[in-house]
């Protein structure tokens, strides 16, 4: 394994074939960047959650949260870092995986960067389906998260029935589902139109994306459905990377495409469903967490973890600047990720008018 | 069904010899055969009630005009088109009764324009042609080493490896997708149009490249191909097509004259041998040129 990655084409070191070493190498060292990343991400998050962990009213020294971890913080501290402070960092952590993750499997499954769940409907229909439930319906918990899942999965079936011409290309695929979106977006507003003030308010701070309402019983629902989904990635993980070389190649290399994809969709929906369902749609997370992590790989790789980590991260520090970049503000986490995503999102369409390559 | 050892030495012995069932037995490859085949994409049937027995260990070439079916017989033939009729039989079962994961390790396919992901490098591209042999949980073994490397290797590629597949050349990209069906380890191989959009230099290099291997592993190949010059020099037989039927069928020598090519291509032209190899060469002649 820890063989001299020097060799372009030397002596094979006690392989029996020419280029063993070197297909050897190659691929040690992709998983060698890609651990890097990784690590490098982890690090980040682990600093910017104690950072985080002590901010805030109640102010908690570092050493604070390392005797809140080891056990033997007070009684008061305890409290606030556990019971006020973790669930929403978990949260944010979590969704923000959940988010990108998503965001990666959809574009790669469509082979298109533009095709993250914030932009082909996804999003919007969970928030329809989450206006629906609050203003209309009353409803919260895990009952929201239910309807808001329901929502988005009936809105998802429904773009890829409408895109199906004997399989589904993915351009028509992200015009549907902007069309989609659009629909689901005006639905949010008649709703929001019509309903009273108070309930309106409470919805719009919903629909903008925020991590103001999470607490551990908004975040257990949300953990079953990453520790499903996520093993599920893993497993479809194989087909995906055949996918990605084209529809023909993917059943040349024994793949069942449409099966295959149907899922990945499923699980994608699943993802970005249950993350929206709990916090609002926080705006392009999904749309630039994977590109981060690829561009910064450079090779190519289908960067799963890597674009849940970037995703993780987005949330995690746009929710802290949210609550403390400016004195006696709060903003909605879904604010600055928008702030952040809004000029990806311009770019990358400029870049892709220039090219001529439909994305 | 594990690895296939590679075939060794199955190089086709030469015989002008018109395909018979006993090559499928000397060179002990795998058969593939299409039984009464029609095709259709939605309601347009394009090949209808077509038989055909590739012959195992040869190259194969399917020509034919525009439209005439033959990369939807391709297609068919890789099992990407299910037929409204007949069967495609792989070593004598109907390909779609088998798993489609199994048929993968047998059967390879460089298809028209597959899709490289976004800065992947050529290793990796060349390694996903083993999913077929990897379980469940995708492992990597040091068979899948040797697969790619030999792949590499065979295709003049290994100094390319580290690369990204978006800055090579077409023709070194073209050897590359060539590779990943390598690493896919199938005693069958079908391309579709492997030496479009590339320069006449490449054309040969990509040809060439395909007869070492069916000389070297005894692989079949099966390919469509817009030249009929390249097809009769480069091909063990000719599958000509006409309105999704076969025309014609045998050594390039036996089958390519001027009235097949006006029947095939609604051309006059001149046949003659190929200075070269003694192949078959078409002298089109125009409403302007004929001599």
């Amino acid at each position: 394994m820890s063989a001299p990655v020097t060799v372009p084409h030397g002596v094979p070191d006690g392989a029996d074939r020419p280029g063993v070493d070197v297909a050897r190498a190659s691929r040690h060292r992709g998983r060698v960047r890609e651990a890097r990343l990784v690590t490098g991400l982890s690090v980040a998050l682990v600093v910017l959650a104690a950072v985080g962990l002590t901010l805030g009213d109640a102010a908690v020294p570092l050493s604070g949260i390392l005797d809140t971890v080891l056990g033997r913080a007070d009684v008061l501290t305890q409290f606030v870092v556990v019971e006020l402070r973790l669930p929403r960092l978990l949260t944010a952590l979590v969704v923000g995986a959940a988010l990108g993750l998503s965001g990666a499997l959809f574009q790669s499954i469509v082979r298109n960067p533009l095709a993250s769940p914030d932009i082909i409907g996804i999003t919007q229909s969970a928030s329809a389906a989450g206006v629906v439930g609050v203003v209309v319906l009353g409803i919260s918990g895990l009952a929201l998260t239910g309807l808001v899942l329901a929502g988005s999965l009936v809105a998802a079936v429904a773009i890829y029935l409408l895109a199906w011409r004997g399989g589904v290309a993915g351009y028509r695929l992200v015009l549907i589902g902007i069309g989609v979106a659009a629909l689901c977006m005006s639905v949010v507003s008649w709703v929001l139109t019509t309903s009273d003030v108070r309930d309106a308010q409470a919805a719009l701070v919903w629909i903008t994306g925020s991590l103001a309402r999470s607490d551990w019983s908004t975040l257990n629902p949300l953990l079953v459905c990453f520790a499903v989904l996520v093993p599920l990635t893993a497993f479809l993980a194989p087909r995906l990377r055949s996918l990605e070389l084209g529809d023909d190649a993917a059943a040349a290399l024994g793949i069942r495409v449409e099966r295959s994809r149907l899922l990945l969709i499923l699980v994608a929906v699943g993802l970005a469903g249950s993350a929206v369902a709990v916090v609002g749609p926080v705006a392009f997370v999904a749309l630039v967490a994977a590109p981060i992590a690829r561009r910064t790989l450079g090779d190519g790789r289908l960067a799963l973890v890597p674009a849940a980590l970037v995703g993780a991260l987005l949330v995690l520090g746009s929710d802290l600047v949210a609550q403390f970049a400016i004195p006696d503000v709060t903003l909605p986490v879904g604010v600055v990720t928008g702030i952040v995503g809004a000029p990806y999102l311009l770019w990358l369409l400029v870049r892709t008018n220039r090219s001529g390559r439909g994305g | 069904m594990t690895d296939h050892p590679e075939t060794p030495g199955g190089a086709p012995e030469a015989s002008d010899a018109v395909g018979h069932r006993a090559d499928a037995r000397t060179a002990g490859t795998h058969t593939l055969a299409a039984d009464h085949v029609s095709l259709a994409y939605d309601e347009r049937r394009v090949v209808e009630d077509l038989s055909l027995t590739i012959a195992a260990g040869k190259i194969t070439s399917i020509v034919g005009s525009n439209g005439c079916g033959k990369s939807t017989l391709l297609r068919g033939l890789a099992r990407l088109l299910k037929p409204v009729g007949g069967a495609v039989l792989l070593g004598g079962e109907d390909i779609r009764t088998l798993p489609t994961k199994q048929v993968a390790t047998t059967l390879g396919l460089l298809p028209q324009s597959p899709v490289a992901p976004d800065g992947i490098t050529v290793a990796d591209l060349v390694g996903r042609g083993r999913y077929p042999h990897q379980g469940w949980f995708r492992r990597w073994t040091a068979g899948d080493d040797e697969a790619v490397a030999d792949a590499l290797a065979s295709t003049g590629t290994l100094d390319l490896a580290e690369r990204s597949v978006d800055e090579l050349s077409g023709g070194q990209r073209q050897r590359v997708w060539i590779a990943m069906a390598l690493a896919q380890r199938t005693d069958l191989l079908l391309l579709d149009e492997p030496t479009t959009f590339l320069d006449i230099a490449h054309q040969i290099d990509v040809l060439d490249l395909l007869v070492d291997l069916n000389e070297s592993r005894g692989t079949t190949v099966v390919m469509v191909l817009h030249d009929l010059d390249m097809a009769c020099r480069y091909s063990d037989r000719l599958v000509a097509m006409r309105d999704g039927r076969v025309h014609a069928e045998g050594a390039p020598g036996d089958v390519v004259d001027a009235r097949m090519v006006r029947e095939v291509f609604g051309l006059d032209s001149l046949v003659v041998p190929d200075p070269i190899t003694g192949t078959p060469t078409l002298v089109p002649m125009g409403r302007h040129h004929r001599g």
